[in-house]
């Protein structure tokens, strides 16, 4: 079901230089209305085309995004994968994770996962207002609101819309359904089996409370992920559960089907199974293939696998990749993002934009990859694939035999033998025991709920044209029933976390973050030469003299036994730096491309240019120089191109005979200040020539500054991200001053 | 339940199904599995699931929680809680809204029981 939206956001909207105001998404929250309820998916549009390329797996483009540092290469394109891509944001503080929200989504995140705070799976019944959570977010009416509202923003200021999503689980289940599609919440974790098997939640409960919150679900078009690949998170020797990940995937999703879900809302939460050291692709692809043959009909949700990520942010991502690969090799229709730090602590701002980047990079770099490769016939994979669903069949044979509960009641889950063997470590649960046990009670005849949307027997007076006519409408039907409560704690809810925020530090302070407003975490990264022990005791000193509190090691990889540890840890500032006090380097003012032109025209400009010194690097320069890349050639200006590893002396030379007005050097090494040596060489060379009045004297490199340059002598230095207009910007101002000084002169057109 | 890999023995039925008809037996298993579970559903209801109903009907989950607490304890959750809240509007004649919030401040329980033929507590 997809509504129209049916209220504003009071006129508030974004503006990508300002950050986002919370005060203002909790003002008037009682009024909110969601502008539409159920999921979307991306555009499609395959065959795009985007600056030089044609894709074949990309969706409609954003309107304003942070493209991939490279896209600079590219005319700055930010091509947007065809799969939904998920964040998951949680840190126990909404008003904090909104931000971040933005963040992620101005990287292509267009699936906003909360995770729900410790315990809330046996809290029974709904928590209200906004109090702060335990490694994720309690979920209450008031957040979701507020979250939804900021959202509703977000997907503006980016163009896409941005599906929110949490969980359906617990034993509130079917009040957290009904709350979800009352706020606006377009998709949700729901599955019984997870209950059961890692809540330890009564079993019939969880499944007569599952059938009612599927339905809601259902008739709200939420999208449905299912929880199979906790079993592969769990399992002691995570890959022999392929067969079991496959039984919990068609538990679930038949399940749902019989209660009323569509086939196109229930989406598999798919795991490839192993990674490296072990050969993953050789168990990871045959799985992937076997599913999506078994499950042709649904969405999968292509989850990371979480089991192997210790807390080496290279190596998590190295396996992310290799499970974007599989995405790519079989299909996904959300891909699912774990941050990289996922295994130090709770994530932070930075590592979720690099998760998405990472799936959005490498989902892009894939494009196209289905078209050039298949899987082979005649090779590993088909029989593999019969196999997996086989000893799927055979475990779904003896649940039948036996009964689920009475499966369950036996370990026949996440037991880490691949089935059939049995290594008797499953999880066994009591079917009469568990949180929440003897509490479904037998409808009786006589039972009746007058709401819309409800599963399961139901004795409603005859000639309702809906349920809810006995109420002169449900709140599924008449939003303005709904009860909204603000907060029930008044200490523990964001407007005071707000205030002490304000209070503790002022509107005028500037603190490092990774988490929570102004938390002041920063993170160090040090090597020493010297072995793990010593490494560790020497970083928390380091840390201490530093003047870093509460320091941690947060992440260790022995380099050599002997020779060196990398040790990354992280601590808190405890100071605060004042944003009216600091030096802010002013951009430099650019002239229009027009009064360049128009410049150049009247006064011609020749420059001699090279990469100097025994360097090779020749793109910085051309692209400073080339007309086809925005280059001062673009302006009128002439440039000599001298080429590679020119002397210093060849170039002061060239510029001497062609009578040049500036020289552009190009220094790209760095290695032994290399770098610094070829401008102060510049400087001095021209200076014994008797030329450096005479020319302008300009270099670029990565290494290089305007500072750098200017003590080395320069008259100016260009960085990285430099283009060609800001290099003309330079040199037709310097040139003007040196005209206003009685330096320089004035060339005539004919003199060009 | 410890058990070797007794596969080679199990799969021989399976040998001769088509792939196709292999995927049809995976799904005609599952439906078979949940089916009973359906049922139990069908057939039941629990707290959170009256809370809903409460909810769906605009009560405030302070309240759901309240009316759902005490038609558990006088052991009337199986004739559905809003069904409950209903009764006690009619028999009092007043709007829904008003005699659910009757009830979760404690006031009307016994009526309720009483119009349900059941036992008056003490």
């Amino acid at each position: 079901m997809k509504r129209d939206r049916t209220c504003t956001d009071g006129g508030y909207a974004l503006e990508p230089n300002e950050k986002l105001d919370i005060h203002r998404i909790l003002q008037d929250l009682e009024n909110y209305r969601p502008r539409r309820t159920g999921w979307t998916w991306r555009e499609q549009q395959p065959g795009q085309q985007l600056g030089p390329f044609k894709y074949s797996q990309t969706s409609a483009p954003l309107k304003q995004s942070i493209p991939l540092p490279a896209a600079k290469y590219f005319q700055n394109i930010d091509p947007q994968p065809d799969c939904v891509i998920t964040t998951e944001i949680a840190s126990g503080r909404f008003e904090d994770d909104i931000r971040r929200m933005r963040m992620a989504a101005w990287h292509g995140a267009d699936h906003i996962m909360v995770i729900r705070t410790t315990g809330q799976s046996h809290i029974d019944g709904l928590l209200e207002g906004t109090p702060e959570g335990v490694g994720g977010i309690p979920i209450a009416r008031k957040q979701l609101r507020a979250t939804r509202k900021a959202l509703d923003l977000i997907e503006d200021e980016v163009g896409r819309p941005i599906n929110f999503h949490s969980y359906v689980s617990g034993v509130a289940g079917p009040e957290i359904a009904v709350l979800f599609a009352e706020e606006g919440v377009n998709g949700a974790h729901q599955d019984p089996q997870y209950n059961v098997l890692y809540r330890n939640v009564n079993m019939q409960r969880s499944f007569v409370d599952a059938a009612v919150a599927k339905k809601i679900m259902a008739a709200f078009g939420m999208l449905q992920i299912d929880g199979a690949h906790n079993a592969n998170a769990t399992a002691r020797e995570a890959w022999k559960v392929m067969p079991e990940l496959l039984v919990q995937h068609a538990i679930n999703t038949a399940y749902s089907e019989m209660v009323g879900m569509d086939k196109g809302n229930i989406a598999l939460s798919s795991v490839p199974p192993t990674a490296p050291p072990g050969p993953a692709l050789s168990y990871d692809l045959p799985y992937a293939v076997c599913l999506r043959w078994l499950f042709s009909d649904y969405k999968v949700r292509a989850q990371q696998n979480t089991r192997h990520i210790e807390s080496d942010g290279r190596e998590a991502t190295v396996t992310h990749v290799l499970n974007l690969l599989v995405s790519r090799l079989t299909s996904a229709d959300v891909q699912s993002t774990i941050t990289p730090d996922e295994g130090r602590n709770v994530p932070w701002h930075y590592n979720n934009v690099a998760a998405v980047e990472t799936a959005k990079q490498a989902l892009v770099g894939m494009d196209g990859l289905r078209d050039m490769l298949e899987i082979k016939k005649d090779g590993p994979i088909p029989k593999k694939v019969r196999e997996l669903a086989e000893r799927a069949v055979l475990f779904l044979e003896e649940i039948k035999e036996e009964g689920y509960f009475n499966a369950v009641a036996k370990g026949f889950f996440v037991d880490s033998g691949e089935y059939p063997a049995r290594n008797g470590d499953g999880i066994a649960r009591d079917p009469n025991g568990g949180v929440a046990a003897g509490s479904i009670v037998k409808r009786d005849e006589d039972y009746m709920a007058p709401v819309c949307h409800h599963f399961g027997y139901n004795n409603l007076p005859g000639g309702l044209s809906k349920p809810c006519d006995l109420i002169g409408g449900c709140t599924l039907c008449k939003r303005d029933k709904i009860v909204y409560i603000d907060e029930l704690d008044p200490e523990d809810n964001v407007e005071k976390r707000l205030e002490a925020v304000e209070e503790r530090f002022g509107s005028d302070s500037v603190r490092p973050e990774v988490e929570w407003a102004k938390d002041s975490i920063v993170a160090v990264t040090v090597f020493f030469a010297e072995p793990e022990g010593i490494a560790e005791s020497a970083a928390l000193e380091l840390a201490e003299r530093m003047g870093l509190e509460q320091a941690e090691i947060i992440h260790k990889r022995v380099i050599h036994p002997a020779e060196g540890t990398l040790i990354e840890l992280k601590g808190t500032v405890p100071f605060t730096l004042k944003r009216s006090q600091l030096k802010i380097a002013e951009k430099p003012r650019l002239l229009s491309e027009d009064e360049i032109r128009r410049d150049i025209a009247e006064h011609p400009m020749k420059v001699v240019c090279g990469t100097v010194g025994e360097d090779e690097h020749s793109v910085g320069m051309r692209e400073i120089i080339d007309i086809k890349h925005g280059g001062i050639e673009g302006f009128g200006i002439k440039a000599v191109y001298l080429g590679t590893s020119v002397p210093v002396e060849k170039i002061i030379d060239a510029a001497i005979e062609e009578d040049a007005d500036a020289i552009l050097i190009s220094t790209i090494i760095s290695h032994a200040d290399i770098h610094r040596k070829n401008m102060e060489k510049l400087a001095r060379l021209c200076v014994e020539k008797g030329v450096r009045d005479r020319f302008i004297l300009v270099s670029g490199g990565t290494q290089v500054t305007n500072d750098l340059a200017a003590e080395a002598g320069m008259d100016a230095g260009f960085g990285r991200g430099t283009k060609g207009i800001h290099v003309a910007s330079f040199l037709v101002e310097k040139r003007r001053a040196l005209w206003a000084e009685g330096k320089g002169r004035k060339r005539s057109l004919d003199e060009n | 339940m410890q058990r070797p890999c007794d596969f080679e023995e199990r799969w021989k039925h399976l040998a001769s199904l088509s792939d196709e008809e292999l995927k049809e037996r995976f799904w005609q298993l599952a439906r078979d599995i949940v089916r009973p579970l359906y049922d139990l559903a069908y057939t039941h209801t629990s707290p959170s699931i009256e809370r809903s109903v409460l909810l769906r009907m605009g009560f405030s989950s302070l309240e759901a929680q309240s009316i759902v607490s005490a038609a558990e304890k006088r052991g009337l959750l199986g004739k559905g809680a809003g069904h409950l809240v209903l009764a006690l509007a009619k028999a009092r004649g007043i709007d829904y809204l008003q005699a659910g919030k009757q009830l979760a401040s404690g006031n009307g329980w016994d009526e309720v029981a009483g119009l349900f033929g059941g036992e008056v507590s003490s």
